[in-house]
């Protein structure tokens, strides 16, 4: 089942072979071994690695400062800090090109920079999302112990609280310098050459998928490396825990309190405060508008039916896979998990290509329905999925199937009565998850989707290439309201705002809702991981 | 127990179909086939649109109104269009393809995926704006421009050629979009007329006069209108979208249109084009065709698109100089379907 799950994954990797091997490896190796190609993997590399570097810092920090301290208005905060994913990677870059010309026209917000600025103040929620949640689960012994040893708060934190939490912000961290690595959307508005948009001019160019192909492969060795890498200084997790939630004692900041905040607010106020002026600007600026409201509400329906039926199949999925990687830890499920990731650093129209090659090769002509389009949000997605399953899996007290096992049951009984109800809540997550991405994702969207369905994305995308911002304006606001929500479910259900709300000590709130949440919360400790 | 089960899987089978059933929904409202016009077999044609929606969607309505044919459309990049033309192969359930250059249009028929078109479709349209072929016709003509800031340049100091462009008097004030098709059509155009040398020499040249990069015409022509850069080579028509979302007239605008005369490979006139995908029996397909090259598809070309109309005798846009004084280079543009050495050019140059 796992196995035939993660064939999805390989559809890229196949087709990515059989072009290579269509080319011949005189043609191919031709592409792959100049100059250019290295610099272009240096450039690559360079902004991944910063943005990871800056989504690390500003993911764990905020998560720190809003579950173990008593920073101001901290359950604001624990909501709007995970608010950056919901905006897609090319509305931020044209939200911030838009903003800083009505600075100064004359220093430009391209390159770099920019580029690293943007996506990390975007894409940190990857991280502060599974930390946060990890923290509020933690187990708090060991640093009872540790405080009562005298030692002090940061060190307790330092030496204790972090190494729990580990997993929460490897695979964060993990999924932030993917993402850097496959954007598109962000770095060609700010004009910064990496790997993926050489990808795209060479398709853009050649026609003819040579340059596309060869670049990718490369694109996927470097994946497989970082990857390789990282599986050496991840060490396992911490394990189930099964003790409650407890109601944090919060770090008093003291003099460190308005510093703080201030710090905060410098991350959220930019990330959140230039897409809403950028989009009201927008609204107010042009004269051109969408045709009718028919038109924005298809739309929207377009978005919300794919992104479901892309968080559906995908979850299907990650099923087998995530049970496997937390029933049978091992070399296979391990290589498994890894698997996951490959396509996800993929850029979207080498997947959305190999999907084309794929339909074809299967369905003919009538290829383009929505279930391509949906296993292509599968095969780019399926990480997200896999983590939020195999986390929540790992969780669920193996006693229980052991229990029904013993009892005679059959295998199968045991998984439906007992593994996936047990799950549940953290497939929940990661359908959330993979539903909010697929609202974002662009270009296999447009090139998957079947022929007459447009998206919220596809029309902001057709509507910013010539330059009606009015007219995309509703969309950009639809797509960063209805992500929202998703966004919301996820922060929810981290058990963020209920402990936040906890220690707060509000009204003497004396536990999050007993029933659903509490024990689901605890499954989302490694969510994303 | 049982039940609860099936409850489970149902209400999951069902929250799939309602997602897919949308999908299907939203595009095809077309009637199934009962009540479609005279002429219309009755399966909608396909059409694969590198053009964007504002510029054709109005008079595929009006088509489908005249003709009862309805037209499934298929929005994207001109070059990703094609890409995925290409990936389909003979399978591609598109019946048309409409694309932005001329390059991208050879370069589906190189690959041998256009039906001929029939010569009275051939005919209308002179010889200098179709594919040799028959495999292509062009369908509006869009020239290329030096858009200018009008508040940093005076029309008295812009260049008479792109080669002065390369000049000391040009460091850091030119905007460049090397990766965007029209671009690299225009290069193309360079090497045909000029040699691979000087256009290399060229593109080395304008690489170290410290451009501004843009992914396309758009970036650039914005950045004109607010003054950020003061010179930018662009196709001329984007300049008049600009001016209809500002809601003023293009002569109001910051950004105006310098066009190069005397055959200077600056001024190369391509076009928009289409092709029809796989069979040359399809004549809803040809019918579309046809009426691209009319008279209302070519007044809604020249009057909302301010682009230049194909079909000989429909005049122009009052906002455009006459084609006849443009003194166009002598270019063929069946000659623009060569794009890799063409690449590998640009990226020589250190432009992308």
């Amino acid at each position: 089942m796992a196995l035939v799950a993660t064939a999805v994954v390989l559809i890229p990797l196949f087709y990515l072979v059989v072009s290579v091997l269509e080319y011949g490896w005189d043609a191919w190796s031709g592409r792959v071994f100049t100059e250019r190609v290295g610099e272009l993997a240096m450039r690559s590399v360079l902004l991944a690695a910063v943005v990871g570097a800056g989504c690390l810092v500003i993911g764990v920090g905020l998560a720190v400062l809003v579950t173990r301290t008593d920073l101001p208005f901290r359950r604001p905060i624990a909501v709007l800090a995970a608010l950056p994913l919901a905006v897609p990677s090319y509305v931020a870059g044209f939200s911030w090109l838009a903003v800083a010309d009505l600075w100064d026209s004359s220093s430009r917000f391209t390159g770099f920079a920019a580029s690293a600025l943007v996506l990390t103040l975007y894409t940190y929620p990857y991280v502060y999302l599974p930390v946060a949640g990890a923290l509020v689960w933690a187990d708090r012994t060991s640093e009872d112990v540790a405080r009562s040893l005298g030692m002090g708060p940061v060190r307790t934190l330092m030496t204790v609280t972090l190494p729990q939490i580990r997993p929460a912000i490897a695979g964060g961290g993990l999924l932030a310098v993917f993402y850097a690595l496959s954007d598109f959307g962000a770095v060609s508005i700010l004009r910064y050459e990496t790997f993926t948009r050489a990808i795209f001019t060479a398709l853009n160019a050649g026609f003819n998928r040579l340059g596309a192909v060869s670049l990718s492969v490369v694109l996927l060795v470097l994946t497989i490396m970082i990857l390789a890498v990282e599986g050496r200084f991840r060490r396992a997790g911490t394990g189930p825990r099964l003790n409650s939630p407890r109601p944090s004692v919060a770090a008093r900041l003291g003099a460190f309190r308005i510093p703080a905040l201030l710090a905060v607010l410098a991350v959220l106020i930019p990330a959140i405060g230039v897409p809403v002026t950028s989009m009201a600007r927008w609204f107010t600026a042009g004269v051109s508008r969408p045709g009718s409201v028919r038109v924005v509400a298809e739309a929207a329906w377009g978005s919300l039916s794919l992104s479901l039926a892309g968080a559906l199949l995908t979850v299907v999925l990650a099923l087998p896979i995530g049970l496997l990687i937390a029933r049978h830890p091992g070399r296979m499920s391990r290589l498994l998990e890894r698997l996951a990731y490959v396509a996800y650093a993929l850029p979207g129209v080498v997947v959305g290509l190999s999907l084309v090659a794929f339909g074809v090769a299967v369905f003919g002509s009538s290829y383009q329905t929505p279930w391509l389009l949906a296993l292509g949000y599968a095969t780019l997605f399926l990480p997200l999925a896999v983590a939020a399953v195999a986390g929540a899996a790992a969780q669920a007290p193996r006693r229980l199937e052991e229990v029904g096992q013993s009892l005679g049951r059959p295998r199968w009984y045991v998984l439906t009565r007992v593994t996936l109800p047990l799950t549940l809540p953290g497939i929940g997550t990661g359908a959330a998850l993979v539903f909010l991405t697929c609202m974002k994702e662009l270009p296999a969207t447009l090139m998957l989707r079947p022929i007459g369905t447009e998206t919220l994305a596809t029309r902001l995308w057709s509507a910013t290439t010539s330059l009606r911002y009015a007219e995309a304006a509703p969309y950009a606001v639809l797509l960063v309201v209805l992500a929202a929500i998703p966004t919301w479910v996820l922060v929810r259900r981290s058990g963020i705002v209920a402990a936040v709300a906890q220690t707060s000590g509000a009204q003497g709130v004396s536990a999050p809702a007993p029933d659903g949440l509490a024990p689901s919360a605890r499954d989302e400790e490694n969510v994303l991981r | 127990m049982k039940s609860s089960r099936r409850v489970a899987v149902t209400a999951t089978a069902a929250a799939f179909s309602l997602a897919l059933a949308g999908c299907n929904d939203s595009g095809t409202d077309s009637p199934d086939g009962a009540d479609v016009g005279a002429e219309g077999s009755g399966e909608p044609v396909v059409l694969y649109s590198g053009r964007g929606e504002d510029l054709i969607q109005p008079i595929i309505d009006e088509f489908t109104e005249q003709t009862g044919i309805e037209v499934e459309v298929r929005y994207g990049n001109t070059p990703e269009m094609a890409a995925q033309v290409i990936q389909e192969g003979d399978a591609s359930p598109a019946d048309v393809y409409l694309g932005q250059d001329a390059g991208s249009l050879g370069a589906i028929s190189a690959e041998g995926l256009f039906a001929t078109l029939p010569d009275e479709i051939l005919e209308q349209v002179p010889a200098e704006y179709r594919a040799a072929d028959g495999s292509w016709v062009g369908l509006s003509g869009r020239a290329r421009v030096l858009g200018y800031s009008s508040a940093s340049v005076e029309s008295s100091d812009l260049p008479d050629s792109i080669f002065e462009l390369t000049e000391p008097e040009w460091q850091g004030r030119l905007g460049v979009a090397p990766t965007n098709a029209s671009f690299q059509s225009f290069v193309t155009a360079l090497r045909v007329t000029e040699g691979d040398d000087v256009a290399l020499e060229w593109l080395e040249g304008i690489a170290g006069n410290d451009p501004q990069i843009y992914e396309g015409n758009g970036g650039i022509v914005a950045d004109l209108q607010n003054d950020s850069i003061d010179v930018g080579l662009i196709n001329h028509y984007y300049v008049y979208g600009t001016a209809q979302e500002e809601g003023v007239e293009p002569e109001d605008l910051n950004v105006q249109l310098h066009f190069f005369t005397g055959g200077d490979v600056g001024g190369l006139l391509n076009v928009s084009g289409a092709g029809l995908v796989g069979e040359a029996d399809n004549e809803d397909a040809l019918a579309l065709v046809e009426f691209l090259l009319g008279e209302t598809a070519q007044e809604f070309f020249r009057d909302d698109n301010s682009e230049y109309p194909v079909v000989p005798d429909l005049g122009q846009s009052p906002h455009l100089p006459a084609l006849e004084d443009l003194e166009l280079p002598d270019i063929d543009l069946n000659d623009l379907g060569d794009l890799q050495q063409t690449v590998e050019l640009i990226s020589q140059a250190g432009l992308a």
